[in-house]
């Protein structure tokens, strides 16, 4: 009995139920922890400018220095371009891009350098990083500052792009992502920050390209992402009064995105929709369907539906902006309509 | 400024070693070009051999470069060898990238080469990071970043002075003003008398310098590599130079003062180091006549190794963009 119980893996450390900020803090000190060459860098970053706008990696300068965990002139490209030359050397930066429209500003850093050294240079050279970004509605920001790019990323040959909707994903994302060979776009939503999630493992670990079944179901897939999964979960109980059975699957990563489930997925329910905070046309939406368009083609009951923002800056107005992101009750809708 | 560094005459003969490879190199290129040997978009750099020959005499091959488009004479000062660039260039397999990063992309890191890029001002920020990857480690290599006179005008420059300032990086910023940015001169895009002056926001050194004289260039980066390695920051060396063919191959040059031109090519720098070795007993005709056979045979041996080599499988489309997770 003895025997049996000391040759199993002892149970690793459970992290109690923490919000995705906790998540995203304690990922980054346990990869800092387990290798010096993590390093981090940002907008007031560092505890003396308060661990970042929001507070994600407070703590960490405090406990690694500010040598490894480094405040930054506001300076995007400067920014970038310090993670990649870093990253050439061995080191593993996590970059703070504090709002995703702020990679407007790196845009050539990161897709003409980031993504594409390694291809360039025939492989004898690599760029791990990981850029994390903010975004998302709510908070009455205007056309500037809350924006989902993901798809400009996602058409990006050499880039990574990673959307968390809870905290244990989060946590094993930013684990996988500092430890993937190559660029990560890690995409933070603010409105989640501080909501609570399962707890978890301490060393959680969530493959890149992986998606999770998050809820089955037997009459339509719905495929999303980031907060946009969570409207989904929303919409359940809606859906159910309406008989519909809806199977969830969290994509998680956006690039390289898990066809093997989806497809999976919408082959057994028959019903595909993609439910995204971005803007719906030329979005992910639109590449999903296209391959389960055509991979799934004579087995689809219906359509593949798509659900995602007008096309339209983000508006300031509170009625404007509470109706730009499909929400449970538009994602309810949606796939009710497609089981008639 | 210190007289004890120098150059001394061992110094002097080694800078111009690496130059009259470098001429002898974009003589080849335009010729192999002209013929149709070869096709690639071909930026030559003849003109300005001396910058990096200079440079180079300080650096080690664990010092880092960065640079541009116009940046084969950067390289090849640096140390790439002769057949895997032109294998390069000519998209073989036997290429530094295996013919996939192509004259624009040239890397090679066993010689410090980290990255050379298309984007105009995009060689700063980058070095900035190998810079600061010295600085964490401690192991006291620098990087340059080299750019043009244009290059000081975009947004990436500023940004990335400002950085290396605020950080002290061991990180050397060297344009080389070549007085065009494509087809534009000096004065018609670039506000500042001389583009060291810019130095003084960010509160570096910078100093402009006459690139084409190898006594002056070898001082001036000799200084900015020992104060970055003694932990003291970043200069701007502005090297004064001039481009001889025009932008790209096949430029005519329309744009360009005929009479500053001639002028230019009248004082080429690379035969009036020659004559200086020789005129102050630092290496005899011969010698240098030897030397010159001697990088003419390695280069013809370059092309026809280049030409020889396999193009790539078309496989090779899609591998190299992503490497295995761990
Ligand atoms: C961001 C960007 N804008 C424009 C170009 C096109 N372009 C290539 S070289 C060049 C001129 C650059 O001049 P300068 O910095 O003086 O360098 P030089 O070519 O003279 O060595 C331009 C405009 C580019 N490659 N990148
Ligand atoms: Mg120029």
């Amino acid at each position: 009995m003895s025997d049996t119980l000391t040759s199993e893996k002892p149970a690793a450390a459970k992290v109690a139920q923490v919000t995705m900020l906790q998540a995203i803090n304690q990922a980054i000190a346990d990869a800092m922890e387990a290798d010096e060459h993590v390093v981090v860098l940002g907008e007031d970053v560092a505890d003396p400018e308060e661990g970042g706008v929001v507070g994600v990696t407070k703590g960490l300068s405090g406990r690694f220095g500010e040598k490894r965990v480094r405040s930054t002139p506001i300076a995007e490209q400067a920014i970038i371009g310090a993670a990649i030359g870093a990253s050439l050397v061995g080191y593993k930066p996590v970059a703070e891009i504090m709002l995703m429209n702020f990679t407007t500003v790196a845009m050539d850093m990161i897709v003409n350098h980031a993504a594409k050294l390694r291809f360039m240079s025939g492989g004898q050279t690599h760029v791990p990083i990981v850029i994390r970004t903010m975004t998302g509605t709510g908070f009455s920001s205007g056309g500037q500052h809350c924006d989902y790019l993901e798809a400009w990323f996602a058409h990006t040959a050499g880039m990574k792009v990673v959307a968390p909707s809870n905290p244990a994903d989060a946590y094993g994302l930013m684990r996988a992502a500092i430890n993937d060979p190559d660029p990560v776009l890690y995409i933070e939503n603010m409105p989640s920050y501080w909501m609570k999630g399962d707890s978890f493992d301490a060393d959680h670990i969530v493959p890149l390209g992986k998606a999770a079944v998050a809820k089955e179901g037997g009459d339509v897939t719905i495929v999303s992402y980031s907060r946009t999964l969570n409207e989904a979960l929303g919409a359940v109980k809606a859906m159910e009064a309406a008989g519909v059975s809806a199977e969830i699957i969290d994509l998680r990563t956006i690039s390289p995105w898990d066809e093997d489930t989806v497809l999976a997925s919408a082959a057994k329910t028959g019903r595909l929709l993609i439910a995204h905070e971005a803007v719906e046309k030329h979005g992910m939406g639109a590449e999903i369907a296209a391959v389960a368009s055509t991979k799934l083609f004579g087995k689809l009951k219906a359509p593949v539906a798509r659900l995602g923002a007008p096309y339209a800056p983000v508006p300031f107005s509170k009625p404007l902006e509470d109706a730009f992101a499909p929400n449970a009750k538009r994602i309810a809708e949606a796939a009710i309509s497609l089981c008639k | 400024m210190a007289d004890n560094i120098g150059p001394d005459g061992e110094t002097l003969l080694g800078i111009y070693r690496r130059a009259a490879l470098l001429k002898a190199n974009d003589e080849r290129s335009r010729k192999v070009i002209t013929t149709g040997r070869l096709v690639m978009p071909y930026y030559s750099y003849r003109g300005q051999e001396i910058i990096p020959s200079a440079l180079c005499a300080s650096l080690t091959d664990d010092d880092y470069l960065v640079t541009i488009y116009r940046g084969i004479h950067d390289m090849l000062a640096k140390g790439m060898p002769l057949n895997d660039l032109w294998a390069e260039i000519a998209g073989r397999v036997d290429g530094t990238c295996k013919g996939k990063g192509g004259p624009m992309h040239l890397t090679y890191p066993k010689k410090g080469i980290m990255v050379t890029t298309g984007i105009v001002g995009s060689s700063m920020p980058i070095a900035n990071g190998l810079a600061w990857g010295s600085q964490l480690s401690g192991n006291n290599r620098v990087a340059v970043a080299t750019f043009g006179d244009g290059a000081s005008n975009i947004g990436a420059f500023h940004e990335s002075l400002n950085m290396a300032a605020v950080w002290k990086l061991p990180v050397i910023f060297l344009c080389q003003n070549n007085l065009y940015g494509e087809h534009t001169a000096y004065e018609k895009a670039t506000s500042a008398k001389q583009i060291a002056d810019r130095a003084a926001g960010y509160s570096i050194p910078g100093v402009r310098v006459d690139g084409n004289d190898p006594v002056e260039m070898y001082r001036m980066a000799r200084e900015a590599i020992d104060r970055a390695r003694a932990g003291e920051g970043p200069t701007l060396i502005e090297a004064m130079t001039f481009r001889f063919h025009g932008h790209v191959f096949g430029d005519a040059d329309g744009y360009m003062d005929k009479a500053q031109k001639a002028a230019a090519m009248e004082a080429d720098p690379v035969p009036r180091l020659r004559r200086k070795l020789i005129d102050e007993g630092i290496a005899t005709e011969e010698q240098l006549a030897q030397i010159e056979a001697d990088i003419e045979e390695s280069i013809d041996a370059a092309v026809e190794f280049a030409l020889a080599s396999p193009l790539p499988e078309l496989s090779e489309l899609t591998t190299d963009v992503y490497g295995e997770a761990a």
